[in-house]
C-alpha cells in the first residue's frame, strides 16, 4: 500500500500523482518504470516514473485516463492508497554526452521524458525537446522542459499553440537546421514509429521507450514481447528502451490492440454504465 | 530405538499377514465428475480420502525393514512411520511425522510426481502390483490436521537475533524460511508479486491446489515469526548489497524460473499466442476469468497448448474450464515421454482434452488483425534416446498438417529469472543463467553470503525438489553462520 501525497490535473484526462515510495525513489534512474495495481480485483499496469524526490521519499507518476485501470487510478485522491506499487523495473536510460540530442515526446509520453531530458542536460548534452499534443490544453510539463532543455519546440495538431503540425515536423526542422547526434522518443507507438522512420532516413541513432501490455513486469510472463532486429525481446527486462530503428512497430501496434474488444466491454460495463 | 521396533508397530504388523496386505486393492481417489468439473474453474478435482479409505489404504503398506519408498523422496519423509499412524487412526501423529521433514505436506500430497518418486520405489511395484497410494495418504494426513483446527505450529529455538533474507516466496523460499525460523533466526521473505506463494499461487490452478491450502502454510510460517514483504524485488527495489549493509547475515535466493521459453518460430508473436506463465498468471493470480477482475484473458474456443509437462496440463485444463470446445495438447514426443504427472494426464483425458502427440508446431498463421487462426504442425517420430534418456523426436520429412486454433499457449519450459544476476554481475552463473552453487550446501561458489535453490538453480524442476533445496540450504547456512562467529 502506497499513499498518494498529492494529485494535480494537467488536463481533464491527465493526472499527476506524487506517491510515497521511499525505496523506489532511492533506487530509480531515468527510464525506469513501476507496476501499479488499484483494488483487489485490479489489473497490473506499467507506468514510467516521471520524477522522484529522495529526501521526501516520493515518486511522480503521470497517468492518462483511458481504460478501466487508468480510470480507477485517476479517481484516487491525495490521502488515498495505491493497493500495490512495485519497482523500479526495466533498464535505466543510457546517459552520456552524445552531443546534440533531440527528445521527441507526445501526449502523456512527455512525463517519462522529463527525467531523461534532465539527465541528458546534466551530462553536458545540447538538448532540444519537441513536445507534441493534439491541442493546447494537452501540452504538459512545458515549463519544466524549458528549465532542463536548451530549446523547446511545441507542436499541436490543430495549431492552437506553438507550431501547427506533428512531432515529426518539429524534429525534421531541427535535423535540417543542425547536426543531431541522438534522438530519444516516447509517446504513442504510432508516433514513435513515424519518428523512427524519419530519423532512419537521416541516419540518426534513435532510442524509443516502449510501453507494451505487461502482467508481472519482471520477465515472468512474456506479454510484453516485441521483435527487435528480428529477435524476440521482453520490454520489461530487456527494455523498455530499444534502438528504435530495430523495433517492429507494426507488430507492437498489433499486439497492443490484442485486448481491445475486452477493454471496450469492460469500460462500458464497469465505468460508463455506473455513471 | 527405531520407531519401527516399537511394540505397537510390531503388533500392528502382526495383525494382518503381509500376503493379505499385498492382496488388498489400491484405493481410488474420489474425484469430481469429469463433465461437471470441465466447466467449473475453482473446484478441486480430487476430493480427498475419507478416514475409512485412508485407514484401509494404510493397511496395504508392509512397513518394510528397508523402506525403499523413502529413497525415492527428495526430502526423505519417514513414509512408513506416518502411514502406520494412519492405519491406527492417529492422524494428527501422522501429520507430525510429515512435518518433521516436509514444510508443505498438503501441497506435496497434491503436486508431487509420486509415481516417479516414492511410489515408484514401493515394494508392491516390484511385486507387479500397484504401489501404496503414498501421495493420497500424505494429502489425507495434512488435510486432516488442517481441518481439525489443531494444526501444530513447529517449536522454534530461542531467537538468536540474526537476520536472514529470502528472495522469493515459492516452495524453496517457504521451506527454507520454515527451517531457519525453527533454528531461531529472524527471517524476512521478500516477494516481487503482490501475493505470497510464488508458483503455488500464480502457476498451479485452484482445481489442483486451492489457494487456501497455501495460505494456511503461509500463516503457519507467520506464526513461527517469519515476516513477509510483498511488492519488493531484490536486485531492483533493494540491492543485494543493501541487504548486507542492513545487517542481513545470509541471503537465500529462490527467485524461480523467470523467463518463459518460446520456440522462435514464425507467427509466435501473433495476438492469441502466449506463454503458459502469462495465461496461468492472468487466470490464477489476477483472477481474470472472473468478470469482476480488471485483467482480461482470452477465452479461446479452439485452444492448443504446446508441451507435455504439468504446466501444459494445467493450461489446457484451464482453457477447457474457460469454455474451449477443443482443447488440445501438442507434444513432440509420445505420451510415454511426457513429463507430466500421470494423474494430470488421466484427469485431462477424462475432461475431454485431445492429445496430438508426435506433433510439433513450426508456424502460426494469423488473420488481418494479427490474431492467430491456424497452426502448422510437423509430424514427428521417435529416434534414439537423447541426453535426457528419452527417445528424441525426429521430423518425418514432408509430413505436416494444419489445424485451426484461436488461442495458443506455449508451455515448453522456462529460463531462470535474470534480475538477480543483473543486479549482482559477479555472481557466477551457467550458460543457461542458473546460479552456480555447491550441490550439497546450495552455497554460491562466488559470493558466500548467497545460497540459492529451486528453479533459479535447477532451471525448471518440481515443488518437492525446490523444497529439498530450501531445507539443505537452511542446514548449510546455519552451519556456515555458526562457524563464522
Amino acid at each position: 500500500m502506497n499513499k498518494i501525497i498529492s494529485k494535480e490535473y494537467f488536463s481533464a484526462n491527465v493526472v499527476k500523482f506524487t506517491v510515497d515510495a521511499p525505496l523506489i525513489a532511492k533506487a530509480r534512474r531515468a527510464g525506469h518504470f513501476v507496476i501499479v495495481r488499484v483494488g483487489e480485483k485490479g489489473e497490473r499496469i506499467p507506468l514510467t516514473i516521471a520524477d522522484a524526490d529522495i529526501s521526501k521519499g516520493t515518486i511522480t507518476l503521470v497517468v492518462q485516463r483511458m481504460g478501466v485501470s487508468s480510470t480507477k487510478l485517476c479517481a484516487l485522491e491525495a490521502g488515498d492508497y495505491i493497493t500495490d506499487l512495485v519497482g523500479p523495473l526495466g533498464k535505466a536510460t543510457h546517459i552520456e554526452n552524445f552531443g546534440t540530442v533531440v527528445c521527441a515526446c507526445g501526449g502523456v509520453g512527455t512525463a517519462p521524458m522529463m527525467p531523461i531530458v534532465a539527465a541528458l542536460k546534466k551530462a553536458g548534452n545540447k538538448v532540444i525537446t519537441v513536445i507534441a499534443a493534439r491541442t493546447k490544453d494537452l501540452v504538459i510539463l512545458e515549463e519544466q522542459m524549458r528549465e532542463n532543455s536548451d530549446e523547446v519546440i511545441v507542436m499541436t495538431d490543430d495549431g492552437s499553440y506553438g507550431n501547427k503540425g506533428l512531432v515529426t515536423n518539429g524534429v525534421e526542422a531541427v535535423i535540417q537546421r543542425e547536426k543531431v547526434d541522438l534522438c530519444v522518443t516516447i509517446g504513442p507507438a504510432i508516433m514513435m514509429k513515424f519518428v523512427s522512420l524519419l530519423t532512419k532516413k537521416y541516419d540518426i541513432p534513435t532510442v524509443a521507450s516502449l510501453n507494451t501490455i505487461m502482467v508481472d513486469g519482471t520477465g515472468m510472463c512474456g506479454a510484453c514481447r516485441v521483435t527487435i532486429g528480428g529477435k524476440t525481446k521482453f520490454v520489461c527486462v530487456d527494455g523498455p528502451e530499444f534502438d528504435a530503428h530495430q523495433v517492429d512497430f507494426d507488430e507492437m501496434l498489433m499486439r497492443l490492440g490484442g485486448y481491445k474488444d475486452q477493454e471496450k466491454e469492460e469500460m462500458e460495463r464497469k465505468i460508463l454504465h455506473t455513471k | 530405538m527405531n520407531t519401527r521396533d516399537e511394540q505397537w508397530r510390531v503388533d500392528l504388523r502382526a495383525k494382518i499377514k503381509a500376503k493379505d496386505r499385498t492382496n488388498l486393492t489400491r484405493v481410488q481417489m474420489p474425484e469430481l465428475d469429469a463433465e461437471y468439473r470441465s466447466h467449473i474453474r475453482n473446484e478441486e478435482v480430487n476430493l480427498g480420502l475419507t478416514p475409512a479409505q485412508a485407514m484401509a489404504e494404510a493397511q496395504r503398506c508392509l512397513d518394510c525393514v528397508n523402506p525403499t519408498c523413502m529413497e525415492g523422496c527428495p526430502v526423505s519423509i519417514k513414509i512408513p512411520d506416518f502411514i502406520k499412524f494412519i492405519e491406527t487412526g492417529e492422524f494428527l501423529e501422522a501429520a507430525k511425522v510429515l512435518k518433521m521433514t516436509s514444510a508443505l505436506p498438503a501441497v506435496c500430497g497434491r503436486v508431487c510426481p509420486q509415481e516417479r518418486q516414492c511410489e515408484e520405489k514401493c515394494i508392491h511395484v516390484k511385486m507387479k502390483k500397484e504401489s501404496v497410494a503414498i501421495g493420497h495418504l500424505e494429502r489425507f494426513a495434512a488435510d486432516f490436521e488442517r481441518e481439525s483446527g489443531q494444526i501444530s505450529v513447529p517449536a522454534t529455538a530461542p531467537a538468536n537475533g540474526i537476520k536472514i533474507a529470502v528472495v522469493g516466496s515459492g516452495p524453496a523460499g517457504l521451506a527454507f524460511a520454515g527451517d531457519m525460523a525453527k533454528l531461531g533466526y529472524e527471517v524476512v521473505v521478500f516477494e516481487a508479486l503482490h501475493e505470497i506463494g510464488g508458483v503455488l499461487k500464480y502457476g498451479i490452478p485452484e482445481f489442483r491446489l486451492p489457494n487456501k491450502i497455501v495460505d494456511v502454510e503461509i500463516d503457519n510460517l507467520k506464526a513461527m515469526g517469519v515476516t513477509f514483504i510483498n511488492n519488493c524485488i531484490i536486485g531492483k527495489t533493494i540491492a543485494i548489497q543493501e541487504l548486507e549493509e542492513n545487517g542481513y547475515k545470509g541471503i537465500f535466493v529462490a527467485s524461480g524460473a523467470g523467463l518463459p521459453r518460446f520456440m522462435n518460430i514464425k507467427g509466435e508473436n501473433l495476438v492469441g499466442v502466449m506463454s503458459s506463465n502469462e495465461y496461468l498468471t492472468r487466470v490464477n493470480l489476477m483472477d481474470a476469468a472472473n468478470p469482476e477482475s480488471d485483467t482480461p484473458v482470452y477465452k479461446g474456443k479452439k485452444v492448443a497448448v504446446i508441451g507435455g509437462g504439468n504446466t501444459a496440463m494445467d493450461s489446457v485444463r484451464t482453457a477447457r474450464r474457460l469454455g474451449a470446445e477443443k482443447a488440445i495438447i501438442v507434444y513432440r514426443r509420445s505420451e510415454e515421454e511426457m513429463p507430466a504427472r500421470l494423474e494430470e494426464v488421466k484427469h485431462a483425458k477424462e475432461e475431454g482434452i485431445e492429445f496430438l502427440t508426435l506433433h510439433n508446431p513450426i508456424e502460426y498463421i494469423g488473420n488481418e488483425t494479427g490474431r492467430v487462426t491456424q497452426m502448422v504442425l510437423q509430424l514427428m517420430e521417435l529416434g534414439e534416446p537423447d541426453a535426457s534418456g528419452r527417445r528424441s523426436p525426429v521430423e518425418i520429412p514432408g509430413k505436416t498438417r494444419i489445424v485451426d486454433v484461436d488461442e495458443v499457449i506455449v508451455s515448453v519450459g522456462v529460463s531462470p529469472n535474470p534480475l538477480i544476476k543483473q543486479s549482482v554481475p559477479e555472481l557466477e552463473t551457467t550458460k543457461w543463467g542458473t546460479l552456480v552453487v555447491n550441490q550439497d550446501t546450495m552455497q554460491s561458489v562466488s559470493l558466500p553470503i548467497i545460497f540459492a535453490g529451486g528453479d533459479i538453480v535447477r532451471g525448471g524442476a518440481t515443488v518437492i525438489l525446490a523444497m529439498g533445496d530450501g531445507r539443505r540450504a537452511a542446514k548449510a547456512m546455519d552451519e556456515w553462520i555458526k562457524n563464522k562467529s
